[in-house]
């Protein structure tokens, strides 16, 4: 029976901690055997996100922190025989690979052999009438990118092939962790139980430390030892389909019941029919067990058959928001915040926007765009203002900003600390498509 | 038995999909399991949640785990992409869950707080 793979995780999201992939990547070597090391950093809009970058820089489009990310770890991993899989090429996985090229050579070591996945881009094939979409038809709005999540068989092949870096863009989150567990164990596409047992491995991997005591802390209910330094996952599955999820060796974080199971149910709907690309999991009859300290093992994760199509993510364009923030404290700021509100409602009520007005401190993050929650009871103290309007041009979303730049010399008193910014927006939808509209491929970029 | 937050007997994450919720509650202790499953009924979350509108509360039971998964569609007003809400995800509305009263035993509210206890002291 073949050894049990240890999987580590370095980057749970595109703006993750660059200093936390090093543990992990000394753990994997001090604890011996074969390993592979995971980063994750494409969400939802992120792919748009690169591909409006590439449309000012045709070299860009990756993962901006890619170097940071890597450099730390690269040689390390090259020299340990640990291979790297990242979905950080985003929206130009050859210009990823390049650049860890260059890195390499900026460290001094030998090149590299990296493997781009790439073909989920499905955009030529948007008209296509058998693909369902989101809301039942195809946005209004001009599409900037639409990719398909493709599966980890085409990871397990480049691994194969040889590859010490797997370039990724659009990918099911847990094929990071799947596609090496294939490669290792030779699990193949009808070994359904195995690609389920790999695929929530991959599930709790994919957000970082969120599995280790990250996006956890409750002071009093839930304690995390050194919050400032929680150590990043790793998981060991073994042939018999046992997952073992324990931490880098840092004195941070903590892996237990708790936050297994809360990751275990993150981003799930259905818990009996995860679905993704290799297979259809069934989390219903998993069992979690603490054996040790920051030791947590998981069994009986169940697979059936994958569905017929993939999941296409479709960024379009979102219009522009506005946002301006102002503060009023000390006696009588809530009356003035409101007075603001309700000036600043007036001045823009003639604008086309989609308009939000949020009094931080009293009433934000809970409520609906329209208030009907009710503010507690207000205190004096300190209030801000917060005003959010999202519209199709962008001269809308600066008129808005700008009346809240203007409460300092036409507002009510004492108003201070203005902050006014206008974005792009990217707006997501999905649609699910044919499997034979959607060409993955593998190919060896260097040497 | 006494009436306590929801936030006295289990933890909660939250996901988010689009426009597309999802609420993981997970009893302290299997004492309190059946308070949960009884008491954090679909009704009473679409309730907790009628300001923002949601289209369909879903709740999926998961005995292994102690836990359920509630999944509250269209509730994000336009999700990450499109909200307003500084809390575009929803991230923060595992706490507005974990505000929902339930009425438990004396003795398993009991047996919650040493299970925390112990936790806290091996740390």
């Amino acid at each position: 029976m073949a050894p049990s793979l240890l999987i580590g995780n370095g980057a749970g999201f595109s703006g993750d901690r660059l200093d936390v992939a090093e543990p992990v990547v000394r753990t994997l070597i001090a604890r011996g055997g074969p390993a592979a090391m995971t980063f994750e950093t494409l969400a939802e809009r992120t792919l748009a996100l690169g591909v409006l970058a590439r449309e000012t820089s045709p070299e860009a489009g990756y993962e901006p922190a890619l170097l940071p990310l890597l450099r730390p770890v690269l040689g390390l991993c090259l020299a340990a025989g640990i291979p790297i899989i990242g979905n950080f090429g985003a929206a130009n996985p050859r210009g990823a690979a390049a650049a860890i090229a260059r890195l390499a050579g900026d460290l001094g070591l030998a090149t590299p052999r990296i493997a781009v996945i790439e073909g989920d881009d499905v955009h030529e094939v948007l008209d296509d009438l058998r693909i369902a979409w989101e809301g039942g038809a195809r946005p209004a709005r001009p599409i900037i990118a639409a990719n398909a999540y493709l599966g980890a068989f085409p990871i397990a092949q480049a691994l194969r092939a040889g590859a010490q870096i797997v370039v990724t863009g659009r990918i099911a989150d847990p094929a990071l962790a799947l596609g090496p567990l294939i490669a290792h164990f030779g699990w193949r596409e009808h070994d359904l139980d195995a690609l389920a047992v790999g695929t929530l491995a991959g599930h709790l991997l994919e957000c970082g430390a969120q599995v280790t005591g990250g996006y956890f802390g409750d002071p009093g209910v839930k304690d995390v030892p050194a919050p400032e330094a929680i150590g990043f996952p790793i998981v060991e599955v073994t042939a018999d389909g046992t997952i073992t999820v324990t931490k880098a060796d840092t004195p941070g974080g903590l892996v237990d019941r708790r936050t297994v199971t809360e990751q275990i149910l993150y981003e799930v709907h259905d818990p009996a029919a995860y679905l993704t690309p290799d297979v259809t999991l069934d989390i219903t009859g998993v069992t979690v067990a603490e054996t040790a300290r920051d030791t947590v093992v998981l069994r009986g994760a169940r697979g059936r058959a994958r569905p017929p199509t993939l999941k296409v993510t479709v960024s379009t364009e979102g219009g522009y928001l506005g946002e301006g923030e102002i503060s009023y404290a000390g006696p009588n700021a809530l009356a003035r915040a409101r007075l603001a509100a309700s000036t600043l409602r007036a001045r823009v009520a003639t604008l086309p926007i989609r308009l939000r007005i949020d009094l931080l401190g009293l009433q934000a993050v809970f409520d609906s765009d329209d208030g009907t929650r009710g503010a507690p009871a207000p205190p004096d103290g300190e209030v801000r203002v917060r005003l959010a309007a999202l519209a199709e041009n962008r001269s809308a979303a600066e008129a808005a900003a700008r009346e809240v730049l203007s409460l300092y010399c036409c507002g009510p008193a004492g108003g201070g600390g203005v902050r006014t910014s206008v974005t792009r927006r990217v707006a997501t939808t999905s649609a699910l498509i044919p499997r034979d509209l959607v060409h993955p491929s593998v190919a060896m970029v260097s040497p | 038995m006494i009436t306590v937050p929801l936030h006295a007997i289990a933890h909660a994450r939250t996901g988010d999909k689009g426009n597309r919720l999802n609420v993981a509650v997970i009893a302290h202790h299997a004492d309190v399991w059946d308070a949960l499953a009884l008491q954090v009924t679909e009704e009473r979350v679409a309730t907790l949640f009628a300001h923002r509108r949601p289209s369909a509360v879903r709740r999926y039971l998961l005995p292994n785990l102690h836990a359920l998964n509630l999944v509250i569609d269209d509730v994000l007003e336009g999700g990450v992409n499109a909200a307003l809400n500084l809390d575009g995800h929803g991230k923060t509305l595992s706490f507005l869950v974990l505000t929902l009263p339930v009425t438990v035993a004396e003795d398993a509210l009991a047996t919650v707080r040493a299970t925390l206890d112990a936790r806290a002291h091996r740390q």
